[in-house]
């Protein structure tokens, strides 16, 4: 393996890890506030369909941008108003959620498009073009130094650099503002927040619409970043792997983003070997696909370190005495 | 004695707090009917009352959770709405809960700061609060590491903490709910000295207990509560624990359980050299030897977290331990096979566990799915194949009609009893079966006067008919009124073993302390 093929598999880890960061940041918002959310799957597919059928329609990406995190932020607000308001069961809406965005997104395609479920191919203005960043190429010539900028680092569109630039925002946001202590709170101990005289509900929706413009992002980038168009559960499963990087991460932006390059890693050697040939033990493709699954139950199970979960995450707040 | 009347300091003219006329229903219950009190500034006031009397609604309503019907509140002289918490803060009102409201992961500091933040960002209002906790700590004497963790300090800790945070609030009320019933005597002691603190600082203090000790320690006035209607303000200097009870309950109460002196019979449970090490690996029971007798209460007396609980969970089959232990001669399994709780009640031991709501009962279940526990194979439950629910629905109403629970209705949920009404149900689960040996832990822990006279009641006559009792109780009152012999815990020993006749509080509190008698 040359150091051009490295490059390039890690150029790929920086592209599919995206989404999962982003969705991962979602759910943190949302989980930390006491809301579970396994919707994020459903989420950013109604995402990545809208943006890609407004892009299409329109011939451009941030109105389609838009229109996937408007998407997304309905499918957040039903969420919320199931298990915020009505005070249901959390992982119910959320699947509900899934299966809403998987048939709805179908349906509609083929009642706009009429071919066979999918979005028409984008191009151009339609699409999130790689940014070249500055000095790129002049410094490409540079040993070591100069593909990693202008290959690795360079020339991902721009929702890639909004992805990892809301990583340490997050952090900021969660540990050193107002905001992030009152909603780690409701996470924890939504009377507590209740009797200092601070709405819970209040904090609890502003959570869930932050996870659904984050979802939103997620979604646009697939269709129209790593991908030129919407096609049927183009997500295939990302929502679900970011959860667990969310688990992986113990609810941690900076370890979020490392649980979800590591998971975008595995998924760009997925993709580049079908099948890994160590010492003539072959390991199958699908083995690399569950890989992100199988490390969530080891944590879950408590071989490294234990992931203690928002205390008050999937409950409910029902005032009491 | 004035309901409603002028009472408590006079230099004051105005009272801190005045309700009149207050009125809450929920549905058909009605929590609160036409309550009028005034508290003057300045002084501790004492709410009295049963469980479910409707004092912690009244004081819900002074913090804005609910809404009264009917009535008025006024503040320092002023009429005052208060629609939520953020107006009862406002209004200078801090309320310190039973449960407390902290996050348990975050600091002190900012447990004290949430919700009262100076502007977006924390790093100021954190110096802020840091300096003011300073000021507060040494005013009032209640030091607390501003960086802790919450999880990581004691519940007397935490509870300071709480009065922390109105204190910043600035409030100039504080209402404190059944402040005392998670602490030892040592932190109520404690707290009751940073009570008067506040009091002398002219702070206003409502006190909420059904503890007539308290009220009769503490408070200057107090005011008594009985099913939603405020039957009596008084001064404490002009009253009395009997009469106090009286009008709590509405009829005499004897204080003390009236009991003949005890006929132990022969040894019923033997325990040698028992140890118990817990799942982190510390040994909480460290060897000790008891023997209770047919006929007679042995009542097992220690500051919480002293080994007592392991003792009683090993007895009960809930956990693992080694050592000796025999019932009726014959041994006992401590672990492995034959040491469950099933077995432990086929060998007819009884277990009214500690914490009722976690092991007792299951909160969400009804009251005759609750009775089942533990005798869920009694035959007589029993048709065929499947369980005979309509048996064991005709058993849990006569238990129920026996035991007087209310509401007399077995098809409601644990959780909608009172405390009270709830450790009845355990208690006639157990005491019904007629056990050689009853275990029973903190059996009146949050239950109210009424309740607590009849438990008490139940458990001599069980001794009367010449069972074994082991009692595990952190109430000293408790220990007195019920055991014929008293054992000392400290720090997994037995310190030592007394008779109620032959000792007083003073002795078994230095025992408790860890100080050991003449040759205990």
């Amino acid at each position: 393996m040359d150091f051009l093929t490295i490059i390039q598999v890690l150029d790929s880890t920086i592209r599919l890890s995206t989404p999962l960061l982003l969705a991962c940041l979602a759910g943190l918002f949302s989980e930390r506030a006491g809301v579970f959310d396994i919707g994020l799957e459903g989420k950013m597919l109604a995402a990545a369909f809208f943006s890609a059928a407004v892009a299409a329609l329109t011939g451009s990406v941030w109105l389609g941008l838009l229109a996937g995190i408007a998407a997304s932020l309905a499918l957040a607000g039903l969420h919320g108003l199931a298990s915020i308001t009505f005070r249901g069961n959390q992982l119910i809406s959320g699947v509900a959620i899934n299966f809403l965005a998987a048939g709805m997104t179908v349906l509609i395609a083929q009642d706009w498009f009429a071919q066979g479920g999918r979005t028409p191919s984008l191009m151009g203005g339609a699409r999130f073009e790689p940014i070249t960043l500055p000095f790129a190429d002049a410094l490409a010539g540079v040993p070591v130094l100069g593909p990693v900028y202008s290959e690795l680092l360079s020339g991902h569109s721009v929702l890639v650099y909004v992805a990892f630039a809301a990583v340490p925002l997050t952090w900021w946001v969660l540990f050193r503002t107002r905001f992030g202590l009152r909603l780690r709170a409701v996470g924890e101990n939504p009377a507590a927040v209740d009797t200092a005289g601070v709405s819970v509900v209040g904090l609890r929706y502003a959570a869930v619409a932050i996870c659904g413009v984050l979802c939103g992002i997620a979604g646009a980038y697939l269709a129209t970043a790593l991908q030129a168009g919407f096609v049927k559960d183009m997500t295939a499963g990302r929502g679900f792997i970011a959860l667990a990087a969310l688990i992986f991460a113990k609810w941690r932006p900076w370890h979020a983003m490392y649980a979800c390059l590591l998971f975008g890693f595995l998924q760009a050697v997925a993709l580049r070997y079908q099948n890994i040939d160590i010492g003539g033990v072959v390991i199958p493709v699908q083995a690399m696909d569950a890989l992100p699954y199988i490390l969530t139950v080891v944590i879950l199970a408590g071989f490294v370190g234990k992931a203690i979960p928002p205390r008050a995450g999937g409950e409910p707040y029902v005032k009491e005495r | 004695m004035t309901a409603g009347g002028d009472t408590g300091r006079r230099d004051g003219a105005v009272p801190a707090i005045e309700l009149r006329g207050i009125s809450k229903a929920f549905g058909p219950v009605q929590a609160n009917r036409d309550i009028s009190i005034r508290v003057m500034p300045g002084t501790i006031h004492g709410i009295i009352g049963e469980n479910g009397a409707g004092k912690s609604t009244l004081m819900s309503i002074l913090y804005g959770f609910y809404r009264a019907d009917k009535g008025e509140i006024f503040i320092s002289g002023r009429k005052t709405d208060i629609p939520d918490s953020q107006a009862a803060i406002a209004a200078g009102i801090g309320m310190v809960f039973q449960h407390f409201k902290l996050v348990e992961n975050f600091t002190v500091l900012e447990n004290i700061v949430l919700g009262a933040e100076d502007g977006r960002l924390l790093k100021p209002s954190l110096a802020k609060a840091r300096a003011t906790l300073l000021d507060l700590a040494a005013e009032y004497g209640l030091n607390v590491d501003p960086d802790a963790l919450i999880q990581d300090i004691g519940v007397g800790k935490q509870q300071r903490v709480e009065i922390l945070k109105a204190l910043y609030r600035q409030a100039d009320i504080l209402i404190l709910d059944e402040p005392t019933g998670v602490l030892t005597p040592a932190e109520a002691d404690q707290l009751f000295r940073i009570l008067h603190r506040l009091r002398e600082e002219g702070k206003t203090i409502i006190l909420i207990t059904h503890k007539l000790r308290e009220i009769m320690d503490t408070t200057d006035t107090v005011s008594v509560m009985r099913r939603g209607e405020m039957t009596a303000t008084v001064r404490t200097s002009e009253t009395s624990p009997e009469q106090l009870a009286e009008l709590m309950v509405g009829r005499k109460v004897l204080l003390r359980v009236e009991k003949a002196p005890a006929a132990p019979g022969k040894p019923v449970l033997e325990i040698e050299n028992l140890r118990v090490i817990d799942e982190k690996g510390v040994e909480r029971v460290k060897g000790i030897d008891l023997t209770v007798r047919a006929g007679e209460i042995l009542g097992i007396a220690g500051v919480a977290g002293n080994g007592q609980s392991e003792l009683l969970e090993v007895l009960g089959g809930m956990r693992a331990g080694t050592g000796t232990v025999r019932l009726n001669g014959a041994p006992l399994a401590l672990s492995g096979a034959g040491s469950d709780g099933q077995a432990r009640r086929a060998r007819h031991i009884a277990h009214v566990p500690e914490d009722r709501q976690r092991e007792g009962l299951i909160m969400e279940f009804h009251a005759w799915e609750n009775v089942a526990f533990g005798y869920h194979r009694d035959p007589a439950y029993r048709r065929g194949l499947l369980m005979d629910n309509h048996a064991l629905r005709r058993d849990t109403e006569a238990k129920i009609a026996k035991f007087d629970v209310r509401p007399a209705d077995c098809w409601l949920s644990a959780k909608n009893f009172s405390g009270g009404n709830q450790q009845k149900i355990v208690v006639a689960r157990e005491i019904e079966r007629n056990p050689d040996l009853l275990l029973v832990g903190q059996p009146t822990r949050g239950v109210d006067i009424g309740a607590i006279e009849f438990i008490h009641k139940q458990i001599v006559a069980l001794r009367d008919q010449g069972k074994a009792i082991l009692l595990v109780s952190v109430e000293l009152e408790e220990i007195f009124s019920l055991a014929d012999r008293i054992a000392v815990m400290f720090d997994g020993h037995v310190m030592g073993e007394r008779l109620p006749g032959e000792t007083d509080e003073t002795e078994l509190g230095l025992l408790m302390a860890g100080v050991s008698g003449e040759a205990a």
